[in-house]
């Protein structure tokens, strides 16, 4: 096991950077990185481009774990591509380089991966854009005898969002998915550059809508880190509340949407009532179902008070009664148990060398949560578990998604009992003359989420960069259906639920 | 599941009243639908949703219209499959240009008479897409919009409202 820091010298790094070290490497460093990504306990958080300059973004599980920046200047456009040592990358690197022009030197596949042709222009986030790319797309040729292709979306029959899959079948079999995403592709992240804080917050906010608060999180801690702005505790802990009740709406919503797709309506009838429930009293809270815009850089835009408590109180009480037994009944309904018991297994050592997070991974046996172990407040001073299972099915998806309810509510009950008084937002005052970096890791329901920024010197946004976890965890729901009948991937695909619009941006 | 069937036998229903609708609202909703479209319209409608881009805030409050708190089907509305199958075409999101080509077969493949309902400010004005690379902007940058029912996302309260609005006569 190489320690991070024995290959890249905290002590070289850029000033201005927070909270975690931002290093500038040779291409000879680089690679060194590079190679070793993906074992030794390291995992890619992160790869894009700011103007001529490439970032990666790496963690290192050591005890305690340390998150480091890289940081290449690239030579007439040009940097060495990650993903020849490290396949997790490619997609990253087929993104960067239709959004910012910059060529990935060694690239195994160079495809375009967001850009469709459909644009008008190439590379949007290039000082100069280059000319649009030529639509088409070539997937991976798939050979043998009997074998057929299943093309699905990206309009689909369901009331989700776009994407396409192409499937090989045989028979009923499915020999490989190749999926082709980037539908949703908006333009956040050129949109985010040049806007003030408040308004990229409100954009951030809106990268995945069911993630909206973890995304707001994850965009205002890079800010106050940047900016570095003390956020009030009553903030802090108002924002941790927000945080667990789009938890628990999201896992709530998906037991009962699996449910759903293997046919059993009862359980998706009462999930549904208790998602409804959670956004009821979100909006009691804080004004807004889903809690947009609820989370600003500083702190909150809005308190707790006796209604919301109340209102809060009453739905612990009803998912604490209603809670066992829908997962009593999910456990012992075998028609049930039939469909989600060994459908979709995804093997533990892929999750580990995709850094894979959220229940995908930890349903796979990586024991990695960021509010325990990148920890930042108010988790530090409360009690949870973080629940992991091996078997990597639906169903070990699933009882992690049913535990991870269960500590939220535990977790709100302790939020409610500490929560301390106070101011809820604190001034930010960006403009400094100085252009600083921040970057921050939140735990949306659906894994880690990260958010890197550079604020140029009248504080406006220069640049912003957000991850989704479904980056690392789309390439595994190929791996997860091989093998399987085509008629369960719908069950594996929401045991996973990623998102499209925060992986399209 | 016994128990729990008993249980919700014995419960009063969980479903809220219909919303009222207020004159002013429905004048401000529906004020293109003209009294002949309302009558082809009918009483029942069969809705293909079409995410062009949305960040999938709308599509949650779409879902959340068919639990059993909103329970659109007791209203004669409902979400199908295939468009071939649909009267209305619920757009939601910027209009990714991505999705240009899917939208546009998307709605080649209704059958006539045919009415678009734009849902969220995305595809009410391009909310804060507006004016993206990426993005065509309203629903209406392509399509002939009939409703439009704002919000980011609209409640499913709104979006009742809304497509209440299309059946009235």
């Amino acid at each position: 096991m190489t320690p991070l820091t024995e290959l890249i010298d905290p002590g070289r790094a850029a000033p201005g950077h927070a909270p975690w070290p931002r290093v500038p490497v040779d291409a000879d460093n680089w690679l060194d990185v590079a190679a070793l990504l993906g074992e030794n306990g390291w995992t890619l958080l992160g790869l894009w481009a700011d103007g001529q300059r490439v970032h990666m973004a790496v963690a290192d599980d050591a005890v305690p774990p340390a998150v480091v920046v890289i940081s290449l200047d690239t030579e007439n456009g040009t940097y060495p591509s990650v993903s020849r040592y490290h396949p997790p990358a490619i997609r990253l690197e087929r993104a960067l380089r239709d959004l910012s022009g910059l060529q990935p030197e060694g690239l195994p596949d160079p495809r375009p991966w967001l850009d469709h042709g459909a644009w008008g222009i190439g590379a949007p986030l290039a000082r100069v854009p280059s000319p649009p790319a030529a639509a088409g797309y070539t997937f991976l040729r798939v050979e043998g005898e009997d074998l057929h292709e299943i093309a699905v979306g990206p309009v689909h029959a369901g009331v989700i969002e776009p994407g396409h899959f192409r499937f090989t079948n045989d028979g009923e079999t499915v020999v490989r998915l190749e999926e082709r995403l980037g539908y949703t592709h908006k333009g956040l992240e050129s949109l985010l550059a040049g806007s003030t804080l408040d308004h990229a917050a409100r954009l951030a906010g809106r990268a995945s809508g069911d993630s909206t608060v973890a995304y707001a999180l994850a965009f205002a801690r890079a800010a106050e880190a940047a900016c570095g702005v003390v956020v009030p505790p009553r903030a802090v802990w108002l924002r941790a509340l927000m945080a667990e009740l789009e938890r628990m709406a999201n896992h709530i919503g998906d037991l009962g949407a699996v449910c759903n797709d293997a046919s059993f309506a009862i359980i998706h009838a009462h999930c549904g009532i208790l998602r409804e429930r959670v956004l009821r009293a979100a909006a009691t809270c804080f004004g807004h179902r889903l809690m947009m815009d609820r989370i600003v850089p500083g702190g909150v835009a809005v308190d707790l008070g006796a209604t919301g408590l109340t209102a809060l109180r009453a739905l612990l009480r009803e998912f604490g009664k209603r809670l066992p037994a829908l997962a009593e009944l999910y456990d012992q309904t075998t028609s049930l148990q039939d469909r989600m018991v060994t459908a979709g297994i995804v093997r533990p050592a892929l999750v580990r060398r995709f850094g894979c997070g959220g229940h995908v991974g930890r349903a796979s046996g990586r024991d990695f949560d960021t509010r325990r172990d990148v920890p930042y407040p108010p988790y530090d001073h409360l009690r949870f578990v973080v629940p992991v299972q091996t078997e990597g099915d639906v169903n070990a998806r699933l009882w992690v998604r049913i535990r991870e309810i269960d500590q939220s509510v535990g977790l709100i009950n302790q939020i409610l009992a500490g929560l301390p008084a106070g101011a809820i937002r604190a001034p930010v005052d960006p403009a400094t003359g100085v252009g600083r970096e921040g970057v921050a890791m939140v735990e949306s329901f659906r894994g880690d989420v990260l958010a890197w920024l550079r604020l140029d010197a009248a504080g406006a946004v220069a640049r912003c960069h957000l991850r989704d976890p479904s980056c690392f965890q789309w390439p595994l729901l190929e791996a997860a259906i091989e093998g399987n009948i085509i008629a369960d991937f719908p069950i594996c695909n929401k045991s996973f639920n990623c998102s499209y619009s925060g992986h399209d941006l | 599941m016994r128990k729990i069937l008993l249980e919700s036998l014995l419960r009063r229903p969980v479903t809220d009243a219909p919303p009222v609708i207020e004159d002013s609202e429905l004048a401000a909703l529906a004020a293109s639908i003209d009294v002949a479209a309302r009558r082809r319209l009918g009483r029942g409608l069969a809705i293909r949703e079409l995410d062009a881009g949305s960040c999938n805030g709308c599509e949650l409050e779409i879902n959340a219209l068919q639990n059993a708190v909103y329970d659109l089907e007791r209203f004669g509305l409902r979400f199908v499959a295939s468009p071939r199958h649909a009267d209305v075409l619920m757009v939601t999101g910027p209009l990714a240009k991505n999705m240009r080509i899917a939208v546009e077969r998307t709605y080649d493949a209704m059958p006539a008479p045919k009415w678009v309902v734009a849902v969220g400010d995305c595809a009410v004005t391009g909310g804060l897409f507006a004016g993206s690379y990426a993005c065509l902007g309203p629903a209406e940058a392509v399509l002939p919009v009939t409703l439009r029912i704002p919000g980011c996302p609209p409640t499913p309260t709104e979006l009742l409202k809304g497509l209440l609005t299309l059946l009235r006569s």
